[in-house]
């Protein structure tokens, strides 16, 4: 209950800001196999699929040519089943993969132009990831794990310990300082890469199906601690995963890939409400539409007939929320934003949507 | 001759070697028959024509050419540069090192009569280094185990046999750790090291030596050489291992830190690969020894070269007791090391309370170990270890009672058992072997690889035959070759038996495993003793060790493969209504079926290197070349020659065998 009253309040806010993006993508490509970097530059092989590309060249393309921004402190989505490109896309954004072509623009710097140097060093304070396998080291306690980043930069022993100790503590993980990780739950461990990535203080989080490997309950907590997170230090986080309960949970946008293309990017309502393709369409089609959709995507003009004196909502409403009050009033419910009128919801669109019987806008 | 040489490439017969392979398709092994059968024909129309055999002092023109380079090379040894500025380098620094070990521990030196660390502070040190880095249970162990080696009266030869050992594991780990490391980092450099690593392993241990001694001289140089070339390529490959095991995503997430390859090697890879790389330290160790006591043939001092004397007077007493030193030692190494390996981890789940006691504990340890090793340099009772080594002799007079006894009383049915063998198995196949025109068997050689192995491995093998040809001692080579399949098959036979057994009780592996871990420990020297006693020296005693060797490791590997075989396959198999003999013949054994043919790679390699080593116990063939020509200067080429017949015929079973390996995998 908690988390879904959540989404409207979040939903929405960043894009519309209008600021500056942290990260811009611009036709990035990553292409796996001999003489690589070719492929993008010949629109001849830019147009077959993947597995023509293959039997042609040998050549597997696991981004191609996908662009996006992601405004400071959004938490953008990249969805997409196994196979997709979507953690190749993640790495291809720190260059732990090297991507093939294309620009990646961090606050106004183009990522593949820095040498080793400035790379360590955008990695070192800037970026820092959290990994689907924690990637801990079973050698070190989990403070001496969540202190490894600032020991890489050089930070004094007490000082990164102090700060370590203040992450820990910012996780939940209070208590379990001196254990290895081996001997803590999957969870637990996660929560270990999770304040390994934080203690840094980067300006983007990157999380690789950082809970695809975690049981459900475990996986719903702590994605509860990702939105808290969110709330408490507000980073920009780019998350990777093939769930879309857990895209549409989290995501302020989500980007839904498959074969390495970008199909569809936009918030969850917007993919809900208007797929772009009958491959979205199949995805969204078990969600329920009235935990996402929002009055925007059900209201419909306002006719002669009816009485525009009934209350009023805004279009940014999730239908869910909805329900009851249009349910309640004896007249339909004016969906009006800023003033303006841009339609009426009755009891009939309402029950269409809960009763899932609206065949998709 | 055509005709035998194309028939069988036609076909699809199975390896002899291994008769589990033969069940494997009807139409197969009818052809194998076929084939046989065609063989057994040819070979009484041409019996004893073209057997290329050499008589024990004959020479050919190559092992007299091996003999004029082994002579020039003698009189320009210190004229010639590539010697004096390169191989006689070599020699000094590591005669240097290890003079400088045995003169710290175990020979005299400058005035000292005695060493500069007598027992006690060796002792001393033993048990400290095996406290601070295994735990306090393996101390007590390697105190009691060099005590041990004191009492039985071989202190100095131990001493020698270590200090050859430790100066080889030195220079062996040096080379082998970056290597390694470089290995694991590199796959370009994987790929360069790997094959040279599995040629180095495949060769048996006794054909380094000849080879080395032509370059180094006999002695402690060539000695610790020979071993550091035997003992650092598994180092090499479990420093790689470990490295490239070490999980992607840690690597990763260094890396997404911003670590510097550096740091991602300090501070990641080394560390999280620790463990497996001080196994690796182990396997180094272990093989150390053996190759030192097998250098006993080229003058290396030490516990080696009591056996070798005692084997060669057939004194199995003497033998017995020097054997024992070295499973002695071989146990406490072992142990230490292992225990190394496991310390880390141990102490990360023991409370952090014994962690605050350790630090004193230790320093107090080294006070009382430097005060033992002062004593020991001090004082004659400390420095020389007292008593007459009273032990030893009673475990040699023990010993040969046990022998006497054994030959009066049940020389009737080790003799049985002996010619049984000798008899129905080894010498029929081996005329068949030595008897038949050398092209009929080279043929069926190379036919038996193009079969199994593909048209790879029939190219070499087809290589090795008419190299074997060339090195002059094919008769000698077919001999050893006989015994080495014989021996073989009976392996296999334990190993299925053993293995089958093992992979199925849970308790049969936990009652097993420890003592085939333990044999495989074990110098395979030491395997001679025992059988010498109960079979004299024949080429039976030989044949016996081997089996003694190599039937553990095919055990293993066999136990291993059945217990892969998924649970739920062998479910669905009772489910069906199979019985115990039906599942092991239709669904283990043909589900293990790559770790059969490993177990037979294994087997072989492992059988021919211990066969070989039989030539001082009387098995003849290119084993006694090899010994005879460290001793007679006159049969030098001739011992070079049978060195590298044996690794002709290494090569060859190793080739065959992976390539089989490969294709039932696939």
């Amino acid at each position: 209950m908690t988390t879904q009253t959540e989404m409207p309040q979040r939903r929405g806010t960043p894009q519309d800001s209008g600021s500056t993006p942290v990260i811009s993508v611009r036709r990035l490509w990553k292409v796996f196999g001999p003489k690589a970097d070719q492929v993008p530059d010949s629109e001849e092989l830019c147009g077959l699929t993947r597995r023509e590309l293959m039997d042609r060249t040998g050549c597997t393309a696991a981004v191609r040519d996908v662009h996006f921004d992601v405004s400071p402190g959004e938490v953008f989505v990249v969805m997409g089943l196994s196979g997709s490109g979507k953690s190749t896309l993640v790495r291809c954004l720190t260059r732990l993969i090297e991507p093939t072509a294309g620009e990646v623009v961090f606050e106004g710097e183009d990522i593949r132009q820095a040498d080793d140097k400035r790379l360590r060093d955008l990695r070192r304070r800037k970026f820092s990831m959290v990994f689907q396998h924690f990637g801990l080291l079973p050698h070190r306690r989990v403070v001496d794990n969540v202190a490894f980043g600032l020991e890489i930069r050089g930070m004094g022993r007490a000082e990164r310990v102090k700060r370590a100790q203040e992450v820990v503590e910012l996780v939940g993980l209070a208590g379990y300082e001196n254990s290895y990780p081996d001997q803590l739950s999957g969870g637990m461990q996660q929560r270990v890469g999770l304040a390994r990535a934080l203690a840094g203080d980067p300006d983007v989080l990157f999380f690789d199906e950082p809970f695809s490997a975690l049981d459900p309950l475990i996986r719903r907590d702590m994605q509860n601690e990702v939105i808290r997170l969110h709330h408490e230090v507000g980073k920009t986080m780019v998350f990777i995963t093939h769930d879309l309960s857990e895209a549409l949970k989290l995501g302020d946008r989500i980007l839904i890939m498959r074969d390495g293309k970008m199909v569809q990017c936009g918030t969850g309502d917007e993919l809900v409400g208007a797929p772009a393709d009958d491959y979205v369409r199949e995805f969204v089609k078990d969600v329920p539409r009235g935990d996402v959709l929002t009055l925007r995507w059900i209201m419909r003009p306002p006719t002669d007939d009816d009485a525009l004196d009934g209350p009023e909502l805004g279009p940014d409403v999730v239908v869910k929320e909805a329900t009851r009050a249009v349910l309640a009033a004896d007249k339909p419910v004016k969906v009006v934003e800023k003033g303006k009128l841009l339609g009426i919801v009755g009891d009939e669109e309402i029950l269409a949507v809960v009763a899932g019987q609206e065949g998709g806008a | 001759m055509t005709v035998a040489m194309e028939k069988p490439e036609k076909t699809q017969p199975a390896e002899p070697a291994a008769p589990v392979k033969e069940a494997r398709k009807v139409s197969r092994s009818m052809v194998v028959g076929a084939i046989l059968v065609a063989w057994l024909v040819l070979f009484f129309v041409l019996r004893g024509k073209q057997t290329l055999a050499l008589a024990a002092a004959d020479l050919t023109d190559l092992h007299r050419w091996f003999n004029d380079v082994n002579d020039s090379i003698g009189a320009n040894r210190n004229s010639n540069p590539l010697f004096l500025y390169f191989f006689n380098e070599i020699r000094l620094v590591i005669d240097s090192l290890v003079t400088f070990v045995q003169e710290l521990i175990s020979q005299s030196s400058g005035d000292r009569p005695v060493p500069q660390i007598g027992w006690l502070g060796v002792v001393g040190l033993a048990g400290y280094v095996s406290w601070a880095m295994g735990n306090w249970r393996v101390a007590l162990l390697a105190v009691a185990g060099f005590t041990f080696l004191g009492l039985q009266g071989l202190w100095q030869e131990s001493m020698d046999t270590l200090a050859l050992t430790v100066s080889a594991v030195f220079v062996a780990l040096l080379f082998a750790i970056p290597l390694g490391v470089w290995a694991g980092l590199s796959d370009r450099f994987n790929r360069i090291i790997t094959p040279l690593l599995d040629f180095m392993q495949t060769m048996p241990t006794f054909v380094y030596l000849a080879p080395l001694t032509l370059f180094f001289l006999i002695g402690g140089a060539s000695a610790t050489i020979a071993t550091v070339i035997y003992a650092a390529p598994p180092a090499i490959r479990i420093t790689a291992h470990a490295i490239r095991t070490v999980p992607e995503t840690t690597v990763e997430a260094a890396d997404s830190l911003g670590a510097t390859r550096r740091q991602a090697l300090l501070k990641v890879l080394l560390p999280m690969s620790k463990r497996t790389v001080v196994m690796g330290v182990n396997q180094t160790i272990m093989a150390a020894l053996a190759m030192v006591t097998i250098a006993a043939l080229i003058d290396a001092p030490g516990l080696g070269k009591t056996v070798v004397q005692a084997l060669q007077s057939l004194d199995v007493g003497t033998a017995f007791n020097a054997g024992l030193s070295i499973v002695v030692m071989a146990i406490v190494l072992d142990r230490v090391t292992t225990a190394a390996s496991t310390r880390e981890e141990e102490a990360r789940r023991s409370k952090n309370r014994v962690l605050a006691w350790r630090r004193p504990l230790l320093g107090a340890g080294a006070a009382v170990t430097g005060v033992l090793i002062y004593m020991s340099h001090t004082y004659v009772w400390a420095a020389e270890f007292p008593g007459e080594g009273g032990i030893g002799s009673s475990i040699a007079s023990a010993a040969d009672t046990a022998t006497t006894w054994v030959q009066d009383n049940l020389s009737g049915l080790t003799n049985t058992i002996r010619d049984v063998i000798t008899n129905g198995l080894l010498n029929p196949f081996q005329s068949l072997l030595t008897d038949s025109p050398w092209w009929l068997v080279g043929a069926v050689l190379i036919a038996v690889g193009v079969v199994l192995g593909g048209l790879r491995a029939g190219l070499t093998t087809a290589v090795c035959v008419g190299l074997l040809v060339a090195t002059g001692v094919w008769s000698d080579g077919m001999t050893t070759l006989a015994s080495t399949v014989v021996a073989t098959v009976l392996v296999m036979l334990l190993g299925i038996v053993f293995g089958v057994w093992m992979g199925r009780s849970a308790l049969v592996d936990r009652m097993l495993r420890p003592s085939l871990d333990a044999a495989q420990v074990m110098p395979p020297f030491v395997y001679l003793v025992p059988f010498l006693a109960l079979f004299g020296a024949t080429r039976f005693t030989a044949i016996v060790a081997a089996i003694v060797y190599a039937a553990p490791v095919a055990m293993k590997i066999i136990a291993d493969g059945v217990r892969n075989v998924p649970a739920t396959t062998v479910e669905a198999a009772t489910s069906a209504g199979c019985n115990t003999w039906q599942i092991i013949t239709k669904v283990q054994l043909p589900m293990a079926r790559s770790a059969l043919t490993l177990a037979t790679n294994q087997g072989l390699i492992y059988v021919l290197s211990m066969v070989v080593v039989g030539g001082l116990v009387g098995a003849g063939a290119l084993g006694y070349d090899v010994v005879a020509g460290f001793s007679q200067g006159q049969l030098f080429g001739k011992g070079l020659a049978a060195g590298l017949a044996i690794v002709l015929l290494g090569v060859m079973f190793d080739r065959i065998t992976q390539a089989a390996a490969r294709r039932t995998s696939a």
